[in-house]
C-alpha cells in the first residue's frame, strides 16, 4: 500500500522556428519547397485581405456581424495546407484561409457572414465541415469522421479547428476522450488567441498549456508559436503524418493573438489594454514569414505587389459576385428541410408564399 | 396600453440599503436598463443572489445587461465563467443547494443545449426527487428570437422546449416594466424559472419604470388591451407585431380587439385565455417558435377543452414554420408582422 509517484509519459513540446523579426532557426528549416512556400505566403494574404474587404462590408451594412482573423493568419493557412484533398478539415469560424484552400470560392464565404445558407454549402468533392458556431461542437463531428477513416481501414487525416474558449466545454473533452480511447487520425487544432470575447487565457483553464490536456487523454500535445507559419507548418504536417501512419490523435496549441475584435459587435476596450495588443501586432504572422522569404530569396517588394494586387483583383471579383447573385427564395428552405416535403409542410409552404406575395416581401417561386 | 394590474411591491425587505425613492417616481428607460435595474434590486435587496455567466462581468454581457455590477457588487457576486453552459447551469444547481441564489445567463438561448441536459435531468426535478428536501431558486436567463440580424443559433425560440419540462416556470416579458417585475420576482420565486428575454426588444423602445422595487405574479397572464369581437394571444417579442394589429384592426376596420400577453409559457394561466376567448367567440394566436407542439398548440387545445361552445370560428395560428429560422437574409420574411397577424384575423372575424 504505497504512496508514490506515478510516472506518466507523455510529452509537451513546444516549437518555434521563425524568430519575431522572421529569422530562422536553421537546426529546425523543414526545407519547405520554394513554391509551396511562397503559396503559403499568398494564401496568408488573402485571409488578411477578405477579412479587412469584410471588416468594410460589414460597416457599410452589406455583410452582418463578422468575425475577424487577423494576427491569426499563420494558424489556419498553415495547418490547412499540410492537408489532402481526401482528408478532412473541420472548421469553427475564424478560418477564411482554410476555406479558400480548400476550394471554398470567397462568395460563398461571404455569403454566409451576409445571412444566407448558400455561405454553409461546401463545393462538391470537398471533405469540409462548414462555418461551426456552436463553440466545441464540431469537435465531436471531427472525432467521428476520424473513426469512420479508422473502421474503413482508410488513411486519412482530420483536422479540427477550435478556439482556447472551445476546450472548456464538454464537447472538446469528449471528443479528445474518444480519440484517445479509439487511437483515431484526427488533429485537434486549438488556436488559442487569448481571449474567449472578454475572457483571458489565464481565467479559461487553470492549466499552464492547453496541449498538456491531451496528457490525460493519452496521446501527445504540442504547444508551438502559432504566428511562425513555418512552426504551425511543421508540427500540423508531423501530426499529420503519425495520425496516417497510425500515431492517433495530437492536440496542437498554436500560441496566438486576436488582434481585432471578438466580432463587429465586440468592443474590446472594454476588457484588455492597448498595450497588449501592440506587443502581439509586433509578432504579425505576415510580416515574419514575408521577411524569410525575402532572405530566401523568394519574394521582393515587386513580387509582393503583384501577389497582393492578384489577391485584391480575386477579393474584388467575389464581392462583384456575391452582390449581384439574385436574391435567394425564401421558399428553399422547405425544400431543404426534408428529403421528401411533408403534406404539413407543404401546406405552410403555401401559407408563406402567399403571405409574401401579399405583404411585398421577398419574391418567391 | 399597458394595464399593471398585478404589479404589487416587493416584500419590506426591499431596498435595505441605499436606493431610496420618491413614492410613485418613474425613469424612462429601454428593457435593457429595465432588466440591469432588476439584477440591481434583487442583488442588494438580498447578498445570497449571485449572477454567473459568460462575459457577464467586465464585458457586462454582450447585451450590457449586467452593466455596473461587478464594480458594483464584486467578483464574488457577478461571476464571468469559463465557456461551457453545462457548468454554468450544473454549477447553478450546486450553488442553489448550498443556498446562494444563482442567476445564470446564457450568451444565447441557442446555446443553452450544451446545458440542457441539466435542466432537464436536474434543474426541473430536484424538489420532486427529493420530496421537497431541497428546492432549486434559480433563473437561468436568456435572450431569444429574431430580428437583430444575427447569425444561426442566435435567433431560434424554442420555449416549448422548457414549457415541455414539469417544474420550471418559462417566463416572457415584452415590456421594459413588466421586465423588471418579472425578472425580479423571478428571482424571488422559490422555484426554478426559465426567463427568456426577447433580444429583439432590448432597445427597440422605453417605457416608463418604477423606481421603487416591483414584481408582477409569475403564472398570470395579462389582458393588455380589452374588446369583444376577438381574442390575440401572444408573447415576448411578438406583443409589438401584435398590438400594432389590433390597431390596425380597430381602425380600419372597426373591430374590437382584445389581446393577452401570456407573460409566463408555463404554466399556462388557462383562465384569462379561455375567459377571453369565451367572451369574444375567435382567436389567433401569435409566436415566433415553429408552429408544431408550439405554445400556439397548449393555447388551442385549451381552449377547445373549455370554450368550444362559445367558438364562431376556427382558431388561427401565426407562428414560425416548421422549418429552420432562416439566416438573416430572410428573417423579415419569415418573422411574423402585423399585416399576416391582420390577415389571419379577418380570416377569423369574416368566418
Ligand atoms: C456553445 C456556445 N456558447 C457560447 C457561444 C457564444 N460565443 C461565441 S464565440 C465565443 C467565444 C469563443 O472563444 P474561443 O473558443 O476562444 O474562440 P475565439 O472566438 O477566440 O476564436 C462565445 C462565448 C457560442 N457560439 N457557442
Ligand atoms: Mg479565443
Amino acid at each position: 500500500m504505497p504512496r508514490k509517484q506515478i510516472k506518466i509519459k507523455p510529452k509537451v513540446e513546444y516549437l518555434s522556428i521563425l524568430d519575431g523579426k522572421g529569422k530562422l532557426d536553421e537546426s529546425l528549416d523543414p526545407g519547405l519547397d520554394d513554391e509551396r512556400s511562397v503559396a503559403l505566403f499568398r494564401l496568408m494574404l488573402v485571409a488578411r485581405r477578405i477579412d479587412e474587404r469584410c471588416i468594410n462590408l460589414q460597416r457599410q451594412g452589406r455583410i452582418g456581424t463578422y468575425g475577424p482573423c487577423r494576427g491569426q493568419e499563420a494558424t489556419h493557412c498553415a495547418a490547412t495546407m499540410c492537408m489532402d484533398p481526401e482528408d478532412w478539415v473541420v472548421h469553427a469560424y475564424r478560418e477564411p484561409g482554410s476555406f479558400y484552400h480548400r476550394g471554398w470560392p470567397m462568395e460563398t464565404v461571404l455569403r454566409f457572414w451576409g445571412g444566407y445558407e448558400e455561405g454553409c454549402q461546401p463545393p462538391d468533392g470537398v471533405n469540409d465541415t462548414p462555418i461551426a458556431v456552436p463553440i466545441a461542437s464540431q469537435c465531436l463531428h471531427a472525432m467521428g469522421i476520424a473513426w469512420g477513416m479508422k473502421l474503413r481501414g482508410d488513411n486519412h487525416a482530420v483536422l479540427c479547428y477550435c478556439g482556447d474558449g472551445g476546450t472548456s466545454e464538454g464537447d472538446f473533452h469528449e471528443a479528445m476522450n474518444f480519440a484517445g480511447a479509439y487511437h483515431l487520425p484526427v488533429v485537434f487544432f486549438v488556436a488559442n488567441n487569448q481571449w474567449a470575447i472578454s475572457l483571458p487565457r489565464d481565467k479559461q483553464t487553470a492549466s499552464e498549456t492547453i496541449a498538456q490536456k491531451a496528457l490525460a487523454y493519452g496521446f501527445d500535445g504540442l504547444q508551438l508559436d502559432g504566428n511562425d507559419a513555418l512552426a504551425v507548418h511543421v508540427g500540423t504536417t508531423e501530426a499529420v503524418e503519425k495520425a496516417k501512419s497510425g500515431g492517433g490523435p495530437t492536440l496542437i496549441e498554436a500560441m496566438t493573438y486576436r488582434v481585432s475584435v471578438h466580432t463587429t459587435a465586440d468592443d474590446p476596450t472594454k476588457y484588455r489594454s492597448n498595450k497588449e495588443v501592440e506587443k502581439w501586432v509586433k509578432l504579425d504572422p505576415i510580416p515574419r514569414y514575408e521577411n524569410y522569404l525575402i532572405r530566401r530569396g523568394l519574394l521582393d517588394q515587386k513580387k509582393i505587389d503583384a501577389i497582393d494586387e492578384g489577391v485584391l483583383a480575386e477579393i474584388a471579383a467575389a464581392v462583384e459576385s456575391y452582390e449581384s447573385t439574385e436574391e435567394t427564395n425564401p421558399m428553399d428552405t422547405f425544400d431543404y428541410t426534408y428529403d421528401e416535403l411533408p403534406a404539413e409542410l407543404l401546406s405552410q409552404r403555401q401559407e408563406y408564399k402567399e403571405a409574401l406575395e401579399r405583404e411585398g416581401l421577398a419574391k418567391t417561386s | 396600453m399597458m394595464t399593471n394590474d398585478g404589479l404589487a411591491l416587493a416584500p419590506p425587505n426591499a431596498g435595505a440599503e441605499g436606493a431610496e425613492h420618491e413614492k410613485g417616481s418613474m425613469t424612462l428607460m429601454n428593457m435593457v436598463g429595465a432588466l440591469n435595474l432588476a439584477l440591481d434590486d434583487a442583488m442588494r435587496m438580498d447578498d445570497t443572489v449571485v449572477l454567473l455567466g459568460q462575459d457577464v462581468g467586465r464585458d457586462e454581457g454582450v447585451f450590457r445587461v449586467s452593466a455596473d455590477l461587478l464594480d458594483r457588487y464584486g467578483d464574488q457576486r457577478v461571476l464571468d465563467t469559463p465557456l461551457a453552459e453545462a457548468a454554468i447551469i450544473g454549477g447553478a444547481v450546486g450553488l442553489a443547494l448550498y443556498g446562494l441564489k444563482p442567476i445564470a445567463e446564457m450568451q444565447f438561448s441557442g446555446f443553452a443545449y450544451q446545458g440542457f441536459h441539466q435542466v432537464e435531468q436536474h434543474v426541473a426535478r430536484f424538489r420532486n426527487r427529493t420530496r421537497g428536501r431541497f428546492s432549486l431558486p434559480m433563473v437561468i436567463r436568456m435572450p431569444y428570437g429574431g430580428g437583430i440580424r444575427a447569425l444561426e443559433h442566435h435567433s431560434e425560440s424554442r420555449e416549448a422546449y422548457y414549457a415541455h419540462t414539469p417544474g420550471l416556470y418559462m417566463v416572457i416579458p415584452s415590456t421594459p416594466r413588466n421586465a423588471r417585475a418579472l425578472l425580479l420576482a423571478s428571482i424571488q420565486s422559490k422555484d426554478p424559472v426559465i426567463f427568456y428575454e426577447p433580444k429583439a426588444s432590448y432597445r427597440a423602445f422605453k417605457e416608463q419604470v418604477p423606481d421603487e422595487p416591483e414584481v408582477m405574479p409569475l403564472g398570470k397572464a395579462q389582458v393588455v388591451r380589452e374588446g369583444s369581437d376577438i381574442t390575440l394571444i401572444a408573447y415576448g417579442a411578438m406583443m409589438r407585431p401584435t398590438l400594432e394589429a389590433a390597431d390596425e384592426l380597430v381602425d380600419a376596420d372597426g373591430v374590437s380587439v382584445e389581446v393577452i400577453d401570456l407573460l409566463t409559457v408555463s404554466p399556462m394561466d388557462t383562465e384569462t385565455i379561455t375567459t377571453s376567448v369565451a367572451k369574444t367567440g375567435r382567436a389567433v394566436v401569435i409566436h415566433e417558435g415553429p408552429r408544431t407542439c408550439g405554445i400556439g398548440s397548449e393555447i388551442v387545445a385549451r381552449v377547445v377543452e373549455e370554450s368550444l361552445m362559445y367558438l364562431e370560428a376556427p382558431i388561427r395560428r401565426i407562428t414560425g414554420y416548421d422549418v429552420q429560422f432562416p439566416y438573416f437574409a430572410h428573417e423579415r420574411d419569415f418573422l411574423p408582422n402585423p399585416t399576416r397577424i391582420a390577415h389571419a384575423a379577418r380570416e377569423v372575424l369574416d368566418f
